[in-house]
């Protein structure tokens, strides 16, 4: 056995951070705090509980920062058609004006810009939510960050159409991306993500959102990139009083993809429905680690999760919900199902309740199991064959977290994907 | 149409059926009666292919056909229904959406065009008549919810839209009100032609005042044991089943 001198996937990065440390002005503080962190942290190894199932640091191992500009990009590639709203487009991290559009009544910018024209917002809101001396991927992103959307909704807005997001990335290695969503009171807003890699990349994505009181905030995330894409997305959005944040992350591709969705519900009279879908197939990996976290009375939380594995695919789902002392009345209600369509597929579902509150109403459920037989034979006593019974049932049994799109064009393409997916052909 | 001749099955170790004869012509309903765990339950499910069911002897024409070579799909492309005894429900599937594709997949395999949405429709408005089931019950989750007459109204709706050259009633009796049993009777009823066969399967002879059977057979311990024409029912309701089973003990 021959022994070479490895870089360590850490080293790598932390050399990377320190040359960059103070690209941007306003926030060196911030990046210093957070190499900090991420110095001490270093990147999750397999001993560690919240990755224990999930080998992102042995999957980006050799992966640089190194850019290598590739050719044109074409919006038809990527864009969901039929889809009406303001495309947002960034191109291996860079925002592209050239094909995008932006909403007159609501701010939306690349971030670094930000910093310069709403300090005051960028101060109040970044790295505020997200936490940087927790996880090492979040302190990753804290410390390099280069671009990213930066999304402000004025009070009494209602963007009229969804901002889209298209994170086009065009070649291998490390994409450090940091969104910041401010919704101020009585305003609404809906936002589409879809990433689209074509080389193979490691997409760390951290966004952070603030949602006032008495408005909304719908947020959508479809990921379905082939085998060698690797993401990590961490999510941390926090809501006042009487708010709504509708979540959505559709998971359909990818090597590994790893969604951290936090949500804190900080008011009263919160809704906060999470809603993911998870179908893998060859050896792909799906972890969603969620959290709902109950700080203020009257509140209500509700999560549904489904998935069907194929292959040699894994899922990893760990569902947590905090009800804090002072969070009496809430209501929180959380699911995961899963149908393993392979002998060879794995998920491992955990659910965790902490409620330190007395007048609660909680609930919990996970599921793993193969197609109901009975069904099937019913179905197939009909004339169905046996394929398409198959399809019918996964397709019902996943159809119900995609009748919850909220937007007619976004649900028919998510329904097209699912299906294309479970070979349905009737 | 049908012809049995010596099946035998069993499940997991328990051998059910001991060698079943019989012959169902085109036009002919037949009843299959006999006491609780006589076996009618099986057969009628071996005859629709359920794969639990291990076959040890004998054979199963159907038309042209050796039945037991085929898919459960198959048999029902070739024409067999199966009314089940407790009908399954499968939430996010409606009737609607899985009767148009069961139609389309069975025309199919008979070398037919496919239903267009309207023509499917008209079918459907047709056949919902029949049995009085509403269209807003078609709609929902297949069965999820139903009382038990509703999903055997489904059931004999599901019949109605396939026009299967052999319908086997599982225990379609069971749990029905006198109302229900009526309509459901009258959907079969008025289904039945010359080119058709009805198996009835029931425990009681209730069923049997409406849909009225040229034969029926006793099943006991996984074999016809005794057949004759609609008068051994009505013996059968007046004596119960004890005599049969001690002719058998006897013999």
């Amino acid at each position: 056995m021959s022994v070479t001198t490895k870089t360590s996937p850490s080293e790598v990065l932390l050399s990377h951070l320190q040359q960059n440390i103070n690209s941007f002005a306003g926030v060196a503080e911030l990046r210093a705090a957070a190499l900090e962190s991420f110095s001490k942290l270093g990147l999750p190894s397999v001993k560690d509980e919240d990755y224990r199932k999930t080998p992102i640091t042995k999957a980006i191992e050799g992966f640089t920062f190194e850019v290598v500009k590739s050719t044109a990009i074409n919006p038809t590639d990527f864009t969901i058609s039929e889809l009406e709203g303001y495309p947002v487009v960034f191109i291996d991290g860079e925002f592209s004006a050239a094909h995008s559009v932006l909403p007159k009544t609501v701010q939306v910018l690349p971030i670094q810009e930000a910093l310069q024209s709403h300090p005051a917002i960028i101060s109040k809101h970044l790295g505020a939510y997200a936490d940087y001396k927790k996880d090492s991927f979040v302190a990753l992103n804290t410390a390099g960050w280069t671009s990213g959307l930066f999304v402000h909704v004025p009070e009494n807005i209602v963007l009229d159409k969804p901002i889209i997001v298209y994170n086009i990335i065009r070649n291998a290695g490390i994409h450090l991306q940091r969104n910041l969503i401010v919704v101020e009171k009585n305003s609404e807003l809906t936002i589409v993500e879809k990433t689209v890699s074509s080389d193979g990349c490691f997409f760390n994505s951290v966004t952070e959102g603030a949602v006032d009181e008495n408005s909304g905030l719908n947020y959508y995330t479809v990921q379905n990139n082939d085998g060698n894409h690797i993401e990590f997305n961490h999510k941390q959005l926090v809501q006042k009083n009487s708010s709504r944040i509708h979540a959505y992350t559709f998971t359909l591709g990818g090597k590994l993809v790893r969604n951290n969705l936090n949500l804190i519900l900080d008011g009263s009279n919160c809704d906060s429905y999470m809603n993911g879908v998870y179908l893998l197939k060859g050896d792909s990996i799906c972890d969603n680690h969620t959290i709902a976290d109950h700080t203020q009375p009257h509140s209500q939380s509700n999560e549904l999760y489904k998935g069907a594995l194929e292959g040699k695919s894994k899922a990893i789902f760990n569902g947590r919900i905090y009800v804090r002392p002072q969070a009496q009345k809430t209501n929180a209600f959380q699911s995961n199902r899963n149908i393993l369509l392979s002998e060879d597929s794995t998920i491992h579902t955990k659910p965790q309740l902490e409620i330190w509150a007395d007048d609660v109403k909680c609930s919990h459920g996970c599921t793993s199991g193969q197609l109901d037989e009975e069904a099937l034979f019913y179905l197939r006593t009909r004339g169905l064959g046996k394929d398409t019974a198959k399809a019918m049932l996964l397709y019902a049994f996943i159809g119900e977290v995609i009748d919850r799109i909220k937007i007619p064009a976004l649900r028919s393409y998510v329904d097209h994907l699912v299906s294309d997916r479970l070979h349905k052909n009737f | 149409m049908l012809s049995i001749k010596n099946l035998g099955a069993k499940i997991e170790d328990n051998q059910i059926l001991n060698g079943i004869n019989l012959e169902v012509k085109a036009g002919e309903v037949h009843a299959i009666m006999g006491p609780n765990g006589s076996g009618k339950s099986t057969l009628a499910s071996v005859l629709a292919g359920r794969e639990e069911y291990e076959v040890t002897s004998g054979e199963v024409r159907f038309r042209d056909a050796d039945l037991l070579e085929l898919s459960p799909e198959d048999r029902a492309r070739e024409g067999i229904f199966l009314a089940f005894q407790y009908p399954v429900e499968i939430p996010g599937v409606s009737t609607i959406n899985f009767m148009k594709t069961a139609v389309n997949q069975i025309r199919k395999y008979r070398g037919m065009e496919p239903l267009d949405a309207v023509s499917f429709l008209g079918l459907m408005k047709e056949k919902m008549k029949l049995v009085e089931i509403d269209q807003s019950l078609l709609n929902r989750a297949l069965n999820e919810g139903f009382s038990g007459g509703e999903k055997k109204r489904n059931e004999i709706f599901q019949m109605a839209m396939l026009e299967p050259k052999l319908a086997i009633l599982d225990e379609t009796d069971s749990g029905l009100d006198i109302d229900a049993l009526r309509i459901v009777a009258n959907g079969v009823n008025t289904l039945r032609s010359k080119d058709n066969a009805t198996i009835v399967v029931t425990h009681y002879q209730r069923l049997l005042d409406y849909i009225v059977p040229d034969y029926v057979h006793v099943l006991y311990k996984g074999r016809i044991v005794k057949s004759g024409t609609k008068e051994l029912a009505l013996e059968l309701e007046a004596k119960g089943y004890d005599w049969i089973k001690d002719e058998v003990e006897v013999a």
